[in-house]
């Protein structure tokens, strides 16, 4: 079909790379990447920077599809009223989050959100034992016990929750995470 | 000029910097920091609905207070760019914010920021094509690890604990192969190019005068018709045709390697590989043993810090393959699991009444009681085993039949197998009623396995010993050895230890045949019999197993020096123990069901390596320097003991090499000097006294700058917990209040960490 070059015009790729961690070969290729998953009539210019894909679609992509927070990933970085799908510039903010050269503030404050489940600015003990039972695997037999559960939900409160008021809030997170060694190298998905 | 209507957050930079604005600006932001208002901001704002003031609070710290006041910052922190990024809006968001109030700001220093942000554009872009090539570079030389995905597949399905027993198992394959390299390269390669005229050298053969000629006799035996069970006896015990190949150290009788411009020294270079192979394998395992132990201070100071950084980092999101997802499922169960065991563990050792600890220890002392006797026991029975088989290994191998005769042949053997097979049992039978954690019963299982297997094979050694240094007539102290029944008693030591070696491999081969496998068939398929039921299913012992190839190892270490041939037989050996070992874990053993954290079992592994390393020089040392060499065979026929071949060397070098020489070699200058080596090597440790708590204060007015910022403020030290009741020595300078505890964290305190009381 008749299409327009999908090349990004350079004042837009400037503008991007001035506003997201991503170097222009990533922008180019995270547009390349945004476009497969377009239908055919949409891979042009500019309804490549307007049409928005649904999260079905994303999560088809190689990158995230082993990943156990991938729906609440595109849920954060959803710009879209009901954060059920990701434009073109919801997905490169989640590239550049997720890349090299994002500082660890930006990742530390996006791992809140992603692993603030009911998205109500705190972690609280649902949210905790939500996100320990992604990291476990699904299914029956990979999940802890109640009690273990709740032995290690104590414990991480104990560490981490300064107040004491039984949640986790966005500065003692990012207080935990500066502390751990492996952050930095673990939050880092590569297209 | 500005926007004279922009909110509080950006009223500072409308006027030149005036210190109230700062101030202004500063007591907001420590407002704005503490943990209770953000929270509550939190709770009332949603993630979503902004407001400028709600903007400011998605900040991080660091860009707010530089965006908001000017005053001496340097000009790199006003890149534009930067500064942008690390806002965590999305893209409409931030550039809105771009071109906000602070866009004229923005653009007076946009003609500067353009030039400095192309440099570091190119610097960041450089940077990370230089990442970016590393990663690659690690990829390409990690396909070329060995056996890397079956250790994978392994420590997915039975742990991390198993998984570390295969990379033991695999680094003792490189090591032996590595000394089997260094010995063909400098023993065999000039001997097999003189004997297959591959080049034009002849051996040179130096008849020597002193030595008495009695010491020379070395009979050999008949070699007329033999029979195929002489020859299976010669295969498996390393007589007879074998004693004369090159496996043995009689092969090496040449006293040099002439070569058209030079004479290759094999005396010499016999000698200095065997120090050099040994040198080697000590240095490659404390290399190693140096990173498990800094992550063994590290990981066991992170009591405090596990749990978060397992969960909150414990997911590697690079991840894109299922199989590998699901892998990295399972190993984090383990590992919260095996953590919240021995938690678990500690709190029920901590509610201990007096009287259940009296009872503990008493119990204990006694099992301790028990193990030694074993110990001894085992001993004693391996002495005698040893003296009985030297003296009736000499009589006619055909008057004897061919299952009593190889009986004989290895008693010893079967003696030191029975005894490594039977303690183990006994020991782990002992160890549950001592009632430690899984972790620590493992190691003490370990240590007692290790003095019982390697003490063994000093016990083997030393008889061996006593035997040839054994005179009890004039006649055989001509010579300094025991001629008569030793003519060449290198030979000796190099069948016995090649002996254990193959009997070592026969016993794990047959084992694994016709232990393991009957028994998971039973277990499969006889379920209903109450007893295959209540013996179950193999589970993969890591201790013994561990041990297994530590023994193996050092038996190869001592023997290397007399069968120079002996590194590759291990070599081969490991690499089919390998394999066996994986088939019969993979089909006949089921996942353990005690969970424990293998993390510092690898340095626990290497340190008992060490111990076998260790113990191996002892017998290599005594007969290098002690045991007078035979003069029958092997290349020292012409000195005294092994050793002398290196003074005679240092006595041909010019007489200031000489004494360069003798001068380091004495006692005043090598003391000193390993002492400074020693310093050197540990100063790669990081240097940790005691465990420190650091305690972060939070003074008012100061913001809370965390992670690798160099700014980082308010540090206080605490030696322990109580450290906490501390805090009222340290004030806040300029001010009156005492400051806030933020966090406790116990972390290993780097040597450079600079200390900023307030």
């Amino acid at each position: 079909m008749g299409s327009s070059t999908s090349h990004l015009s350079k004042e837009l790729l400037t503008e991007y790379q001035e506003l997201t961690f991503l170097t222009k070969q990533e922008i180019l290729l995270a547009h390349k990447r945004f476009s497969d998953l377009l239908p055919q009539e949409s891979r042009n210019m500019e309804d490549s920077l307007r049409v928005r894909v649904s999260t079905e679609q994303i999560l088809t992509l190689p990158e995230l599809k082993a990943n156990p927070f991938r729906e609440r990933i595109c849920r954060v970085f959803s710009t879209a009223p009901e954060r059920d799908s990701l434009s073109f510039e919801d997905f490169l903010d989640l590239f550049s989050v997720f890349s090299d050269a994002a500082t660890p503030e930006i990742k530390s404050h996006y791992a809140f959100r992603i692993f603030d489940f009911d998205d109500d600015g705190t972690l609280n003990k649902e949210d905790l034992k939500q996100l320990v039972n992604c990291l476990t695997g699904e299914g029956q037999d990979t999940q802890l016990s109640t009690t273990e559960m709740k032995q290690l939900i104590e414990n991480i409160l104990e560490e981490s929750d300064i107040d004491r008021d039984g949640t986790i809030n966005l500065s003692e997170f990012q207080h935990v995470i500066s502390r751990s060694p492996d952050f930095t190298s673990s939050f880092k998905i590569v297209l | 000029m500005s926007d004279t209507s922009s909110v509080s957050g950006w009223d500072s930079h409308r006027d030149d910097t005036s210190d109230s604005s700062v101030f202004t600006s500063m007591t907001m932001s420590f407002l704005q920091e503490l943990p209770s208002y953000r929270s509550l901001i939190r709770r009332r704002t949603t993630i979503l609905g902004r407001d400028k003031t709600g903007g400011t609070l998605l900040k991080p710290a660091s860009s707010e207070n530089r965006v908001s006041s000017e005053a001496g910052r340097s000009e790199k922190e006003h890149l534009g760019s930067q500064s942008i990024r690390k806002y965590a809006l999305n893209i409409s968001e931030k550039r809105r914010l771009r071109f906000g109030p602070q866009r004229f700001f923005r653009e007076i220093q946009e003609a500067q920021v353009k030039y400095l942000s192309e440099w570091d554009q190119w610097k960041q872009y450089s940077t990370k094509s230089w990442k970016r090539f590393i990663e690659e570079a690690k990829e390409l030389a990690s396909h070329l690890e060995l056996w890397k995905n079956d250790i994978r597949s392994i420590e997915g399905k039975f742990g991390t604990g198993i998984q570390s027993y295969f990379s033991f198992l695999r680094f003792l394959v490189i090591l032996n192969l590595v000394i089997f390299i260094i010995i063909f390269l400098f023993i065999l390669l000039p001997i097999i190019l003189t004997k297959y005229k591959i080049t034009d050298s002849t051996f040179l053969i130096v008849p020597s005068n002193e030595v008495d000629m009695r010491c020379k006799v070395y009979p050999m035996n008949s070699t007329g018709l033999i029979y195929f069970y002489t020859y299976m006896i010669d295969l498996l015990s390393g007589t007879g045709f074998l004693e004369w190949t090159s496996l043995f150290y009689g092969h090496y009788t040449v006293d040099g390697v002439k070569f058209k411009n030079f004479t290759y020294d094999l005396p010499l270079a016999y000698l200095l590989s065997t120090v050099a192979y040994l040198a080697l394998s000590l240095l490659w395992i404390v290399k190693r043993s140096v990173e498990g132990f800094k992550q063994n201070l590290v990981r066991s100071e992170e009591q405090y810090q596990s749990y978060c950084n397992k969960i909150f980092a414990g997911w590697d999101f690079c991840i894109t393959d299922e199989s590998t997802a699901k892998l990295k499922h399972s190993s984090i169960l383990y590992e919260l699991k095996t953590d919240l065991v021995e938690e678990r563990i500690r709190q029920k050792v901590a509610q201990r009444t007096p009287e259940e600890t009296l009872r503990i220890y008493s119990l204990r002392m006694l099992l301790n009681a028990i193990v030694i006797t074993v110990l001894a026991a085992c001993f004693y029975a391996i002495y005698e085993a040893t003296i009985f088989s030297q003296e009736h290994m000499k009589k006619e191998i055909n008057k004897m039949v061919f299952g009593e005769n190889l009986l004989i042949l290895y008693l010893p053997s079967i003696v030191i197998t029975l005894a490594n097979f039977i303690t183990p049992i006994i020991f782990s039978k002992i160890i549950r009623y001592e009632d430690y954690s899984p972790a620590f019963e493992i190691r003490l299982t370990l240590l007692r396995c290790v003095f019982m297997r390697l003490a063994t094979i000093c016990a083997l050694v030393f008889t061996l010993g006593s035997k040839i240094t054994f005179c009890d007539n004039e006649d055989c102290r001509v010579c300094g050895y025991n001629h008569k029944l030793y003519p060449c008693w290198e030979n000796q030591f190099g069948q016995e230890m090649y002996k254990l070696t193959i009997f070592d491999l026969i016993i794990n081969l047959a084992v694994t045949l016709f232990v393991e496998f009957p028994r998971k068939l039973l277990v499969t398929h006889c379920s209903s019999w109450k007893l295959i039921r209540y013996w179950g299913q193999q589970e993969f012992g890591i201790p013994d197993n561990v041990l297994g190839i530590v023994y193996a190892q050092t038996i190869c270490w001592i023997g290397s020096f007399f069968s120079p041939l002996l590194p590759a037989i291990a070599t081969v050996k490991f690499i089919i123990i390998f394999y066996v070992k994986e088939i019969s874990l993979m089909y006949t053993c089921r996942p353990s069901t005690r969970p424990f954290r293998a993390s510092n079992s690898n340095f626990f592994f290497l340190l008992v390596l060490l111990i076998g390393l260790t113990l191996a020089f002892i017998p290599l040392g005594i007969s290098m320097t002690h045991i007078p060499s035979s003069k029958a065979c092997g290349p020292f026929t012409n000195y005294n003991i092994s050793w002398d071949v290196v003074p005679k060397t240092v006595s041909t070098f010019p007489s200031a090499l000489q004494t360069l020489i003798h001068s380091i070699t004495s006692e005043a200058f090598a003391v000193p000097f390993f002492i400074v080596i020693w310093q050197l090597r540990l100063s790669d440790l990081p240097r940790v006294t005691q465990p420190s708590h650091h305690v972060l204060f939070h003074c008012p007015g100061w913001s809370t700058q965390t992670g690798s910022d160099s700014t980082q403020r308010a540090v206080g030290y605490g030696k322990s917990r109580q450290a906490l009741s501390h805090s009222e020595t340290y004030s806040c300078s300029g001010r009156d209040e005492k400051p806030t505890k933020l966090i406790l964290n116990t972390i290993l305190v780097p040597s450079k960490l600079t200390e900023l009381p307030y």
